[in-house]
């Protein structure tokens, strides 16, 4: 990797203060420090941040959860509010990855995870997010781990995270901090559609640190469950996962939350499968029709056509379990 | 009564070095003044370098030299290939690193960094900026098959053969298949990277390398870097994995070496785990036809096999996918047909049972799809065509024991609950399937010296060039020689990894330990009967006037009367006894061709899979494992089983997950990771029951035949076939992933 | 070129890096330390893995500077007060839990650690989906999947935690 200065601050307002041109956050390193190392990220000044305290799990006043930006995915995994009351957030991290990375790896750091697109990661290819305006190599190359969804000419790399999947089910919040001050980003809008500007991958500000992320009380999640299908029992990317929360009241979906990895190109959210699931049956049938609505949009090539029935197939059968 | 140790589940004796961090590996080696280097690698699939730019890279704070075409020392083209001298076989490629412009494979190393920091030297190494002049590449597998030429055979490797008209009796078999099927390239992923360690002292020359074959290196180096054999010493006391891909010279060797004598310093180069996939070639795709024609009782009347496989342009080995065909089944009409095309990628080279564990995929699927058409209980169906001399030509068996491996397997792993109509056995959303499948490997020797030294204090040194890279190489020598002069375990040491010791055999063909075995029994014998001709010279000895004493308690002993080797060495003022066994490979391969012309050796087995598919999403799992294996006699009951697992569990990747990806446009391997390349997880393996029949081969040594290929082979088709069982559908297309079963 | 001190296998060492070197070339290659593995350096294989304040983690993807004060654990230290052999490791050998060795070091830190995060009560993807915290083989093999083994020497491994889990119950 490049040379770098390292500087480890005291406190937040040091870290923030610390921003400038050709600098970058560290938490666990389990992303930062291998992009590093294959010369895809080489900044000059490195800031690393697991000295601050934001590790922290606090309940917040009107319900729901804050987690500082540094707490560790294991140990987020494990907490028993959120095992309690988000039981999918707590399958999604511990279907990534495996235990050595979930130790290290900090919240913040997750929601910040780049593409595993191996034509991103290998220099020897085109690739728009690495090198704006250079080409994209995945087009026609192979495409079995790339999106069918939010994807565009410049580029189709999937999202990689399985935390955020259940993120963006449970409607999170992302908090960020600048020398400018506080704000709160919903994670809806936080990581963002490749479009033609795919270098861009989310909506945090050069000088922003994300600081917490806050999960707002979201009774349905109470019964939620995290799906994750891949071409190995443990430690691979997803092909395909679901993060499904659902209430059903005499056979009738009251209340339903539902989110996809592995097939786009940011953790997507199913609102049109959510529209259409509310309020109709809880049977397969309608299942498999909310499905269908929301990969209608796919945009499929021959190494990646598979998704559309298999993110389907899996949607109704996590749905299933939970109904 | 001296305890037998052969046959026993005895512990490695590396095992403590293994388990506490004390094992050095070959890039563990500290030197004072040690640099570090780094490849940097072509990124285009073939041309001319026409600019090397290298400015930026000596920059580098702490880079020491840049080695390119332009700059470098010369080495020695690599030599030509002859089948009378082995090692020219294992070369790699054919590419002289650094002496030439030419690029021959996306990755091909093109310029070497040497640096004080492992960090410099790779930071740098990505600085480096050639400017190359494309040409024309052939890459695509699958589009140039079509293309295929027939591959040339050879003495030890036949590439066709034809026994009737086998076109004309599938033609008019009252049952057929006519199947096509296709496997995709792999790579070993040993989880040591390739790692040299390579130090010159004047013309002298110390390599710490991770090999399968030190011997067959040295020679390569000498001519190579143009000094003698007996000026290089290799050292490989323990390799991280191999599986083939340590058995040839591949260009982080060679580049180590050159750089060392470059910047006259001790050079460390361990690969990165994408340089390994640039740099050392991996097993070759294969797209194969098996068609087969039965009567209607089951009988074989037609068997096809052919295959198409790649080798690069600038070397690789031609694959013997069709040899088990040869083998396995009966049949009176027999057609066997190899080709190849040559791309422009890095050669090919073997993998673990090269040829059998893609070759038996192929055949092993077609006779279960046989099975179904008929009707017929697949074991039953094998059953009705095992041969009792080898199919293609009458030979006999020195050993085979396929029945009592199905019917002991059928046993262990309860086939008769098995419900043949497909989709008809479920567990909550898992879909249950059982297949089985035909195990079997070619068996293999090379020749082998050893000496053994008996000293007087008891001890015993075994000492033999041969290689550690996971099997318990040196555990079952030791066990051998303790039975051999009935000594205690504990007092036999096995000095192995070495050049400068009696050289041995590479470890590949699954045939190390049967080779070494034959020279250890054969220089223990002699060590009994010098030992005996001491002790008969003296008139105080008790084995005075004794002819034929057994080897027991650290001694000879015929009923009461006898001594130990201690005392017998003691009285005759000697300090050791020595004994040497061996032979020239001249003189081998000669003995081996008539051999081959006697007998037809393997081991083989039965390979017994229950999988579990995902009604859903088409996950397989792999629930249950029996193999049941003929493999002669068990030395060490613990190892032994411990490598037809591991064979085993490189099957179940080859079946479910491993594929190498070559992009068709570039021909650089895409997925150059272990995160991207999917080797099976622990969650993946289920327990495996492996059974030896542990009869002797009364041909092979010790009547042992070698263990680590034969479990890989069959386990892509006995997962295939369960998966057909489970979900009625049959994948011809390897890696058996979901995608391939949806929708179900 | 920092001076950092860290303590390793109880040992304070100090160590002169400069900040791109990772906790494993540090020890390594600084420290002699070659018992944790290099088999891939990006996190995917889990030959490296060591204990920082008893956690497992992958020391290729560590900055070493940020281990700074740390108590980093590695193979040559995992037996109770760095003498003699942890149960772990004879387990290894009893069950033939290696061929080659190279994932050795790795597999044994973690399987040490793994049974104190199970202890702990921590929960694995078999926990969350099955429930129950009792130490099934699908749990070791899910939580021991971070830790590749091409020899394939799964079995062994699985048998070898069995048995020192057994040993930590009774």
């Amino acid at each position: 990797m490049r040379p770098f200065a390292y500087v480890k601050p005291l406190d937040l307002a040091e870290a923030v203060e610390a921003v400038g041109p050709g600098t970058k956050f560290l938490g666990g390193g389990t992303n930062l420090v291998d992009l590093m190392r294959e010369g895809i990220e080489h900044p000059e000044t490195v800031i690393d941040l697991t000295g601050l305290p934001l590790d922290e799990v606090d309940e917040l006043p009107g319900g729901g959860l804050r987690i500082g930006a540094l707490v560790r995915n294991s140990a987020l995994a494990a907490d028993r509010r959120i095992r309690a009351a988000y039981p999918v957030l707590s399958q999604a991290i511990l279907a990534g990855a495996s235990p050595q990375l979930r130790n290290m790896a900090t919240v913040g750091g997750n929601l910040l995870q780049r593409t595993r697109c191996r034509y991103f990661y290998d220099q020897a290819y085109a690739c728009n997010k690495r090198e704006p305006g250079a080409g994209c190599d995945a087009l026609g190359g192979f495409t079995r781990g790339h999106a069918v969804l939010g994807v565009s000419e410049s580029c189709i790399a999937a999202h990689p995270s399985d935390m955020c999947v259940a993120l963006a089910a449970l409607d999170a919040t992302v908090e960020v901090r600048s020398i400018r001050g506080t704000r709160r980003i919903p994670l809806a809008d936080f990581h963002l559609l490749p479009g033609d500007t795919p270098e861009v991958e989310t909506a945090l500000a050069a000088d922003e640190l994300v600081t917490a992320v806050e999960l707002p009380p979201a009774p349905v999640a109470a019964n939620s469950r995290y799906r994750k299908v891949r071409d190995r029992a443990s430690y691979a990317f997803a092909l395909v996962s679901v993060a499904a929360a659902l209430e059903v009241r005499d056979g009738a979906v009251t209340a339903a939350r539902l989110a996809l990895g592995g097939v786009a190109t940011r953790p997507w959210r199913a609102h049109e499968a959510e529209r259409i699931l509310v309020g109709g049956p809880a049977t397969e049938e309608a299942f498999g029709r909310a499905a269908e609505a929301e990969l209608a949009p796919a945009v499929t090539r021959p190494g990646n056509a598979f998704k559309v029935e298999l993110a389907r197939a899996t949607i109704v059968a996590t749905l299933r379990e939970l109904a | 009564m001296s305890e037998k140790y052969v046959g026993r589940p005895v512990d490695r004796l590396d095992g403590r070095a293994k388990t506490t961090g004390q094992a050095r590996f070959a890039a563990e080696h500290p030197y004072p003044d040690l640099a570090h280097a780094a490849l940097v690698h072509a990124t285009i699939p073939r041309g001319r370098i026409t600019a090397i730019d290298t400015e930026a890279a000596r920059a580098v704070k702490g880079v020491i030299d840049v080695l390119t075409h332009e700059n470098a020392p010369a080495m020695k083209p690599p030599p030509a290939q002859s089948l009378l001298n082995p090692s020219t076989l294992f070369i790699g490629t054919s590419v002289n690193y650094l002496a030439t412009d030419e690029v021959h494979w996306n990755g091909q190393p093109v310029a070497v960094v040497v640096a004080e920091s492992p960090e410099a030297a790779r930071h740098a190494a990505g600085l480096v900026r050639p400017t190359y002049e494309e040409l024309p590449a052939v890459v695509d597998f699958a589009a140039e098959e079509p293309n295929a030429t027939p591959q040339k055979g050879s003495a030890i490797m036949p590439a066709a053969a034809d026994k009737g008209n086998a076109e004309a009796a599938l033609a008019a078999a009252a049952v057929s298949v006519d199947l096509r099927f296709t496997t995709p390239p792999h790579n070993h992923n040993a989880i040591e990277p390739h790692a040299t360690t390579a130090v010159w002292d004047g013309d002298r020359l110390t390599v710490h390398e991770s090999t399968q074959g030190i011997t067959w290196l040295r020679s390569h180096l000498a001519h190579r870097f143009g000094v003698p054999q007996g000026n290089i010493r290799v050292l490989s006391p323990f390799v991280g994995g191999g599986f083939g891909g340590k058995g040839s010279v591949w260009a982080g060797t060679l580049l180590a070496v050159l750089a060392a004598r470059a910047t006259e310093r001790p050079v460390r180069l361990a690969l990165t785990r994408a340089g390994v996939y640039h740099t050392v070639g991996g097993r070759t795709p294969s797209t194969q036809r098996v068609a087969l024609g039965a009567e209607s009782d089951g009988k074989l009347i037609a068997l096809i096999h052919t295959s198409v496989s790649r080798t690069g342009r600038v070397g690789g080995m031609p694959e013997q996918v069709t040899t088990v065909s040869r083998h396995l089944y009966d049949s009176p009409n027999i057609r066997l047909r190899q080709s190849l095309v040559r791309l422009d990628l890095l050669s090919n080279t073997a993998m673990r049972a090269p040829g059998e564990s893609i070759g038996t995929f192929a055949l092993e699927s077609a006779v279960d799809e046989l099975a179904w058409e008929l009707g017929m209980d697949p074991i039953e169906l094998r059953m009705r065509n095992e041969p009792a001399r080898n199919p293609m030509d009458g030979k006999r068996f020195a050993h085979r024991m396929l029945r009592e491996a199905y019917e002991v397997g059928a046993e262990r792993f309860g086939w008769r609950e098995r419900d043949p109509r497909p989709g008809s056995m479920r567990d909550g959303r898992w879909l249950v399937g059982m297949g089985v499948a035909a195990a079997y490997h070619p068996a293999f020797q090379l020749p082998a010296n050893v000496t053994v030294r008996l000293g007087a204090d008891g001890g015993v040194v075994v000492r033999c060039g041969l290689h550690e890279i996971g099997v318990g190489a040196a555990t079952a020598q030791a066990q051998i020689a303790a039975d051999e002069l009935g000594v205690p375990l504990e007092s036999v040491r096995v000095e192995i990894g070495d050049s400068e010791l009696p050289e041995g055999p590479m470890a590949g063909g699954s045939g190390q330990t049967a080779s070494v075995a034959a020279s250890v029994v054969e220089a223990c014998r002699k060590l009994r009967r010098s030992a005996l001709d001491l002790a008969r010279k003296s008139p105080d000895s008790p084995l005075r006037g004794v002819t034929a004493p057994q080897a027991r308690d650290g001694g000879l002993y015929q009923g009461s009367r006898g001594e130990t080797y201690a005392e017998i060495l003691t009285r005759a003022g000697r300090d050791h006894l020595e004994a040497a066994a061996g032979m020239g490979m001249l003189r081998f391969l000669a003995k081996s061709v008539r051999e081959r012309r006697r007998w037809v050796k393997a081991a083989s087995g039965a390979q017994f899979c229950e999988v579990r598919v995902d009604r859903d999403t088409g996950e397989v799992r792999v629930s249950r494992w029996v193999g049941v294996f003929d493999v002669g006699r068990v030395i060490n009951a613990k190892t032994v089983a411990s490598q037809l697992r591991g064979g085993i569990v490189m099957g179940i990747g080859l079946a479910l997950s491993e594929e190498t990806l070559v992009d068709h446009r570039t021909g650089r391997i895409v997925n150059a990771s272990l995160a991207e390349y999917h080797v099976p997880v622990q969650a993946d393996i289920p327990r495996i029951d492996v059974h030896c029949l542990d009869e002797p081969d009364p041909t092979m040594p010790l009547g042992l035949i070698g263990v680590g290929e034969v479990g890989i082979t069959g386990v892509g088709a006995a997962v295939a076939n369960a998966v057909r069982h489970a979900t009625g559908k049959r994948v011809q297309d390897l890696p058996i992933t979901l995608d391939k079963l949806l929708p179900l | 070129m920092t001076q950092i001190r860290m303590r390793v296998n109880g040992v304070v060492e100090s160590l002169d890096i400069e900040p791109w070197v990772s906790l494993l070339d540090a020890l390594r290659d600084h420290l002699g330390l070659t018992g944790p593995k290099k088999g891939c350096d990006q996190g995917a294989c889990g030959a490296c893995t060591v204990l920082a304040d008893g956690v497992r983690i992958n020391a290729c993807l560590a900055l070493a500077m940020q281990y700074a004060d740390k108590e980093i654990t590695t193979i040559e230290g995992i037996a109770k007060d760095g003498e003699g052999t942890h149960p772990m490791q004879e387990a290894f050998v009893r069950h033939d839990g290696l061929q080659c060795g190279y994932c050795t070091s790795g597999q044994i830190c973690s399987a040490v650690a793994m049974l104190a995060e199970h202890a702990a009560g921590m929960p694995s993807s078999v926990t969350a989906h099955q429930g129950g915290t009792h130490l099934t083989d699908d749990e070791i093999r899910e939580r021991m999947s971070g830790n590749l083994c091409r020899c394939g020497a799964y079995n062994g491994i699985l048998d070898a935690i069995r048995d020192v889990a057994a040993q930590e119950a009774s």
